[in-house]
């Protein structure tokens, strides 16, 4: 603080030469220097971005591959990335709540009501719908339970903890009426829609049409990434300096030849299993949008206020109960996306379930926390999500592949949930608040 | 007579922002009692009294927050009724509160468009945004900002309350009302606000100034109303007072040698 107020002491003096050129030149942070000071700000304020999971991946990943050389194996990597994904959709639906200062319990349970309705709804012998509309069936009921919840919770300001801890338990006893107490299975190629909710998660793309996809996709979001910034440049708005820019993109498509070489290794013991999953695309698509409505939309903008300073909210107008509602059923709805790609991956659904959704809750706002979203609400991305999901399901994966016992491995997640709940905590306290 | 020559200088002799026959109360309390106000654009007004004086609710009238029981507000010269803060702000009457409503979590352009963002294509317009601010920023001389991308919470209070101010003005108002907008502030982080208040004076608008700190007051404002017990006792050019005859308005109601116009409250001797 007292370093904060000497250097605005100095500034006054400044600040007359500075206007007669009208726009200051602090605004443009052009340099690589300058624009990583800025960067810096921005940690120190509690936006620590995605550094801490980035190191954190690296930190699994090389634990991981010095205790047991297959973690890093084609193989492995393709596999911890399926495993990771319903993690990472979960986070993803945990964001909403967690940006609004909220939190959801009901994630885990609401993906197990969407796995269990949309299972049921294909099944030849019962309702025998096509897939399409079993899932949006599975992922509107999840949206309603959503809007239950919110709604408790924005209109009748119930603490979500307990709103969404009272749906969890009734989603307990609503997924195991559902599934009517019997095994349901989507494994039987022979009903086509059977087969294309079970390819969801285990299809994979062709290794040519894998790079093409690639190709296009690089170039496309590398251009545009580009003329964003150069419009901004011009315009003179803050942008990043050209060669950060030129770093990104590097590193984008880098990492996209990465995957896709990565995925394009035969990675079955008998035959041949091969070329990107379905699920990194759906992954992408349900990233890319949720990311576009919190960073690009009216209603996302609002959803950071709400959870930054709700009375500032309130008095510029924003409409609190309906921006709280939408969150939730945000939430709920992309929990019910998780649903459907864990029926998918487990291809046949038991009362197991329920303990398995039920510890999903928890991996969910761990996902989240350790990706860097706040638990305090107001801070945080939808990217987050998936990477503190890849965090997740790489402890997971490598704590089993080195035989511990399960017990132990949620010892482990717990702790590093704690740890990034500190790591929070303690950001949050350096940020300078005035009183 | 200097309130002649400023008034002149700015609309007329109309006030921009007038109140008439103010009455409030909450239930068996009396806030406010009879009170007269005038803003005039291009001046700077003091709003002074001790705590409990009414100052707040006076303003959240303005503000319409409140509305008063009886008496009228005159805009232009036309009664208005305020019945919100959409009301005021469609008036182009804005508040800066004590406690600023600034998100922490969002860059000063957020902040300064929450709630009215500009849209293309349905999206945030992002860079029409951040030019008006910055054009905001630069007019208003708030340059010690080191980016106007850095989240408010990275902000000295100073800074705050400048971000605050220009969020205020940023929609062509034409008063603001501005709570303690020093209080809580260093001796330099004072003096940017100060400056900033006198530049807003500049630009013609009507500005209404709370605050305790008298020295403050003199220093920025050209006219001064001091309430005492939900009455307004005095009202004047800045000039026509000095320190000691504000102190005793605000603590007694009255002033050694001068007659007040209600002369209700004041307890006797001052």
């Amino acid at each position: 603080m007292s370093e904060r107020d000497a250097r605005t002491a100095v500034d006054p003096t400044a600040a007359q030469d500075v206007a007669a050129t009208e726009v200051p030149p602090e605004i443009l942070a052009q340099s690589l220097g300058e624009y990583l000071r800025g960067w810096w700000l921005r940690v120190r304020g509690g936006n620590s971005g995605v550094l801490p999971v980035v190191l954190a991946i690296v930190v699994v990943a090389v634990t991981f591959q010095i205790a047991n050389s297959k973690f890093l194996s084609p193989q492995n990597l393709v596999n911890l990335f399926e495993q990771s994904t319903v993690y990472m959709l979960l986070a993803m639906a945990e964001i909403f709540a967690l940006l609004l200062g909220e939190i959801d319990l009901s994630v885990g349970l609401v993906m197990a009501l969407g796995s269990v309705v949309v299972a049921e709804l294909v099944q030849p012998t019962g309702a025998d719908w096509p897939w399409w509309a079993a899932v949006l069936v599975a992922l509107l009921c999840c949206a309603a339970v959503g809007a239950i919840q919110g709604s408790l919770v924005a209109r009748l300001r119930m603490p979500s903890f307990i709103v969404t801890l009272g749906g969890l338990l009734i989603l307990e006893g609503v997924a195991i009426l559902v599934l009517g107490g019997s095994l349901v299975s989507i494994g039987n190629s022979r009903f086509s829609n059977e087969h294309v909710l079970y390819e969801l998660f285990w299809g994979t793309f062709d290794p040519v049409v894998s790079w093409i996809l690639l190709a296009v996709l690089a170039g496309a979001a590398g251009t545009l990434l580009w003329l964003r910034d150069a419009r901004r440049r011009r315009d003179g708005l803050e942008a990043p300096p050209r060669s950060l820019t030129a770093m990104k993109i590097v590193f984008m498509a880098a990492a996209g030849i990465a995957v896709v070489a990565l995925c394009n290794v035969n990675r079955a013991h008998f035959g041949t299993i091969e070329g990107v999953p379905y699920l990194i695309p759906i992954v992408l698509v349900v990233l890319g949008a949720w990311s576009v409505l919190l960073q690009r939309t009216r209603f996302g903008r609002y959803v950071y206020a709400v959870g930054g300073n709700p009375e500032a909210a309130r008095r510029a107008g924003v409409s609190l109960p309906a921006v709280r509602t939408w969150g939730f059923v945000l939430a709920a709805l992309t929990s019910g996306m998780a649903g459907v790609l864990f029926a998918s991956w487990q291809v046949s659904l038991t009362t197991n379930i329920i303990k398995t959704a039920n510890s999903y809750v928890l991996l969910a706002v761990a996902a989240a926390v350790i990706g860097g979203t706040s638990l305090f609400g107001g801070r945080g991305k939808t990217i987050h999500g998936v990477l503190g999901g890849l965090v997740i399901g790489g402890i997971y994966n490598g704590l089993y592949l080195l035989g511990v016992a399960s017990q132990w491995i949620d010892v482990v997640v717990a702790a590093v949930l704690l740890a990034a709940a500190t790591i929070d905590v303690l950001s949050r306290r350096g940020a300078p608040r005035q009183a | 007579m200097t309130e002649g020559l400023k008034g002149a200088s700015g609309d007329g002799a109309e006030p921009l922002l007038k109140l008439r026959g103010i009455d409030k109360h909450f239930g068996p309390v009396q806030a406010l009692f009879q009170v007269d106000l005038d803003l005039p654009a291009g001046q700077v007004t003091g709003l002074c009294g001790d705590n409990g004086a009414g100052k707040s609710v006076l303003t959240r009238c303005i503000a319409g927050v409140h509305q008063p029981d009886h008496g009228q507000i005159y805009f232009e010269g036309q009664p208005v009724h305020i019945r919100s803060a959409r009301d005021a702000a469609a008036l182009g009457i804005e508040t800066v509160y004590q406690d600023l409503a600034l998100a922490d979590n969002l860059d000063i352009v957020q902040n300064m468009f929450l709630g009215r963002e500009r849209l293309r294509h349905r999206l945030l317009d992002e860079d029409s945004m951040e030019r008006a601010a910055a054009e905001t920023l630069s007019s208003l001389r708030v340059t010690t900002v080191r980016s106007i991308r850095q989240p408010v919470a990275s902000l000295s209070g100073g800074q705050r309350q400048a971000v605050a101010v220009a969020k205020a003005v940023m929609w062509n108002s034409k008063v603001v009302l501005l709570d303690e907008p020093t209080a809580a502030l260093g001796v330099v982080q004072t003096r940017i606000v100060l400056d900033l208040v006198a530049r807003l004076r500049d630009r013609g608008l009507a500005v209404m100034v709370i605050s305790h700190n008298l020295n403050d007051m003199f220093e920025v404002a050209d006219r001064l109303a001091v309430l005492h017990l939900g009455r307004m006792v005095v009202e004047g050019p800045a000039a026509d007072f000095d320190r000691q005859s504000v102190v005793e308005y605000m603590t007694t109601g009255g002033s050694g040698g001068r007659p007040v116009e209600p002369a209700g409250t004041a307890s006797g001797e001052g």
